[in-house]
């Protein structure tokens, strides 16, 4: 078993009236079964309202689910004495930069979650020290978080995860709100944290962009899981992922018309080189004087 | 019929420690019925350079003229200007306050002292104008999804029957689809209306898809004023900026540097596909 | 206006006002402002202000930053120092229709405009070097005793931190919105008091509705970071008094004897 595992999970938001009758029932999240391996850096796609920020609520229980499970790290989050101990395992990001920094400089809202769960003063310094330095923000450590760009104030957010010493992180849109050199600075940060501390990444986005270096990717509608597989697998579906109000980088939609046009490439081609690679033999034979390769 | 800016200087805390330039001695013109993208990392000015358009902001130095007058001259009617040239913050939904869609949207309206019922025929044109549908006009504003509420917002501005709009980042947080349809209905209300249209955008491919013109600010200067094809070929110097081109637009000047002789202006994805379809002879390959 | 209120602002640089205790701050600015009140003479006054001026001078916080936060009272300040001039009784220099100038006047307006400015400065210069997370803390410790009469000691301090990271945020935000308004035609300036009132609504609705919003987001930030109230949490920076602390309170000591001396 991974380390986060949801098994046939629904979720309905109730709405009430003032007499606590039923007023309607929407249903967010609908069957969703999956299974996230340690280490791994996977990307949940999906449009707004698709159901994916719902499922991340659950991961540390912040929502409890309407009927199935979810375990994190072999915890039941339905379980009320173990919700602590999975909020330390799985740390949160969340959309908003502003509304998830506690403190007011920089350095202590990092040590916000470690004082939370009682870690010893000296024990709190050193987490802070190592997750400032793992999101390369230590020289920020004395500044007020207003003072910060969007950009460095989410990798604030994500140091104030890491001081926590989880084994995953979600994080829930984390770029909806920063421009593309706040995107580019968060995306690079969580990578790295995945690949040198081995933490699971649980990314969360509609920015296509940002996925196609992730291990894995989910696509999800109204509630449903409804593509998995390799960026690759996924992005080789145009159409399909069109019709789920997503959309795909430049240079995979411009190979996949090419391709429909008749141009005999690869599926699912995610990167400049990869496209120039497999166009430029094309372009030899027509030309071949004039083409280098 | 145009938005002129002569000189505009825009000065932080003046005369203090903390002086700071947000916009240097910036020049150009909007003539009717243009389509602007406006560009720069943030910080750039170009936040400050539209509240100067519709004189929230009074720059420092240099004039803003409409209609070749000066809008900050002695008894210039700034709330009038400000129903001529729309201005849409971003997140827009933001100030939405009404207790239902309809009311919101004939604020300004109202605010300009139209009579209720002329009021809510503008709120009706304008909801119609962002694809709204009548169902939802008579919902707390609070109850409609992130894209409608957005819409509902543009149609607030809109509903002041405006000639020139101003949106800074339309699209910021929505999905894909949400994305595509509001740039589609601004694109429409340039085409169909005539309205220029000035679109803040961090997006180059969605600049380079809608814009007849593209400015690009730098630390309170522009520095590029011209087509998007002839700006995006200085991809290098934008990237120096922190900006960049359409991805397009990288693939091809890959291809050219391998020799491909493909036009160098290219920026979306369309006019890619058929200039190397057309090179590779039509071509069925396979 | 609200931008150039400097209390409650932190401002960063290295001084032994900052590293001091907040507590040892917070006892030292009482004792400040009862001396202030304590004081009736010109003698006092100058000791009063001979200490203010070395804790300005210690704090390494430029004066000037201090003074912008004197432009909030101002309306205040002209109030109050107007009505001790024009209404105190006594000898009498020059008389305006029904206003009258004393000497009394001029020495009770001096005074208490003196007092004001004194007031706002003197305890600027404590949230001006303590972050508001110390100042919170400090308030915690100090009050620590109540909670053995059930007061939410913890809860509250950590409120006031809260609401003090916000508040250069909701001011941000405010600007914005209103200017958005404005873009569609609002007007905040013209008409009587009730029309003000009423053009206020689509400024404070959308204020509140992002106030609550942002309150929700940040409860469930901090519940996902285990935050569940002050049992059982350590921290980061525990107060703990250290030499300079000390001697403050000998400088305290001093300072208060000396102006209860002067005044007897």
């Amino acid at each position: 078993m991974g380390i986060i595992k949801a098994s046939k999970l629904i979720f309905d938001y109730i709405r009430r009236d003032e007499e606590e009758n039923i007023e309607e029932i929407n249903r967010a999240i609908d069957n969703l079964s999956v299974d996230i391996e340690k280490g791994s850096f996977v990307a949940i796609l999906g449009h707004n309202g698709s159901g994916k920020s719902t499922f991340a609520k659950h991961i540390n229980g912040i929502l409890a689910p309407t009927e199935g499970t979810v375990w994190v790290a072999d915890m039941n989050t339905a379980d009320e004495e173990s919700i602590w101990e999975i909020r330390k395992k799985a740390g949160m990001v969340f959309q908003n930069p502003d509304n998830q920094i506690i403190g007011n400089v920089v350095e202590e809202d990092v040590g916000f979650g470690p004082e939370n769960i009682g870690v010893p003063t000296e024990d709190i310094w050193r987490r802070v020290d190592e997750s400032l330095a793992a999101v390369g923000m230590t020289a920020y450590r004395y500044k007020s978080p207003n003072k910060l760009s969007g950009g460095q104030k989410q990798r604030v957010a994500i140091a104030g995860v890491m001081a926590m010493r989880p084994e995953c992180i979600i994080l829930d849109e984390p770029t909806a709100m920063l421009d593309p050199n706040g995107r580019k600075e968060v995306i690079k940060t969580v990578r790295e944290l995945n690949r040198r501390e081995g933490i699971t990444v649980l990314l969360i986005t509609h920015y296509m962009e940002e996925v196609i270096h992730a291990d894995r990717v989910i696509v999800m509608d109204d509630g449903k899981l409804v593509m998995d597989g390799t960026p690759r697998e996924v992005f080789s579906k145009v159409d399909k992922l069109k019709s789920y109000r997503l959309d795909v980088p430049q240079v995979t939609e411009l190979a996949y018309e090419l391709k429909q046009a008749g141009v005999d490439i690869p599926d699912g081609i995610l990167s400049n080189d990869e496209l120039m690679k497999s166009l430029l033999p094309f372009f030899e034979k027509k030309f071949p004087e004039q083409i280098t390769i | 019929m145009s938005i002129k800016a002569e000189n505009l200087t825009y000065i932080y805390s003046e005369g203090t420690a903390l002086e700071q330039y947000a916009l240097k001695n910036v020049n150009f013109e909007i003539p009717d019925g243009q389509f602007v993208g406006l560009i720069g990392h943030t910080g750039s000015g170009k936040s400050t350079l539209i509240q100067h358009l519709n004189g929230l902001i009074k720059p420092t130095k240099g004039t803003v003229y409409y209609d070749d007058v000066d809008i900050h001259s002695e008894g210039y009617n700034l709330r009038e200007l400000r129903s001529r040239v729309g201005l849409v913050f971003q997140y827009p939904e933001h100030q939405l306050f009404e207790v239902d869609v309809f009311s919101d949207v004939c604020y300004g309206p109202k605010n300009l002292g139209l009579s209720r019922e002329e009021a809510g025929e503008c709120a009706r044109e304008a909801l119609e104008l962002v694809g709204l549908d009548k169902r939802y006009w008579e919902q707390s504003p609070f109850e409609l999804s992130g894209g409608q509420k957005r819409r509902a917002a543009i149609a607030g501005v809109l509903a002041m029957n405006p000639k020139v709009l101003i949106l800074d980042e339309p699209t910021a947080g929505l999905d894909p689809k949400g994305r595509d349809e509001i740039l589609d209905e601004i694109s429409q209300l340039h085409k169909e209306r005539g309205m220029s249209i000035i679109l803040v955008s961090h997006s180059m491919e969605d600049i380079a898809r809608y814009a007849d013109r593209l400015m690009v600010m730098n630390h309170g200067e522009k520095v590029f004023d011209g087509s998007p094809k002839e700006i995006f070929e200085h991809y290098k110097e934008l990237e120096t900026m922190g900006l960049a081109a359409p991805q397009v637009t990288y693939i091809i000047h890959g291809l050219r540097d391998h020799g491909v002789p493909v036009d160098s202006g290219i920026t979306t994805v369309e006019e890619a596909r058929d200039a190397i379809l057309e090179l590779l002879g039509g071509g069925r390959h396979d | 206006m609200i931008r150039d209120i400097t209390l409650g602002q932190y401002y960063p640089v290295d001084s032994v006002l900052h590293r001091m205790d907040p507590r040892t701050k917070l006892f030292g600015t009482m004792i400040f402002i009862i001396s202030l009140f304590l004081a009736n003479s010109v003698v006092t006054y100058i000791i009063a202000t001979l200490f203010l001026a070395s804790a300005i001078r210690i704090s390494k916080v430029p004066f000037k930053f201090m003074v912008r936060g004197l432009k909030a009272i101002l309306f205040l300040l002209l109030i109050s120092v107007s009505f001790n001039l024009f209404l105190t009784d006594g000898q009498v220099l020059i008389k305006l229709g029904f206003l009258k100038i004393t000497r009394e006047g001029i020495r009770v307006s001096c005074f208490m405009g003196l007092r004001l400015i004194y007031l706002v400065v003197g305890s600027s210069i404590m949230t001006l070097t303590t972050t508001p997370n110390a100042l919170t803390d400090g308030l915690e410790k100090s009050l620590g005793f109540l909670k053995t009469v059930k007061v939410p000691v913890h809860e509250i301090s950590m409120m006031m931190s809260i609401a003090l990271r916000f508040i250069p945020i909701l001011v941000e935000e405010t600007d914005k919105i209103m200017k958005a308004q404005m873009a569609r035609g609002a007007d905040f300036e013209s008409g009587n008091l009730i029309q003000k009132a009423k053009s206020m609504v689509p400024l404070l609705v959308p204020l509140f509705i992002s106030a609550f919003r942002r309150a929700t987001d940040l409860a469930m930030a901090m519940e996902a970071r285990c935050y569940r109230g002050g049992e059982g949490r350590t921290k980061m920076k525990p107060l703990r008094y250290h030499k300079q602390d000390y001697r403050a309170y000998a400088v305290y000591g001093i300072y208060l004897a000396a102006i209860i001396g002067v005044r007897m």
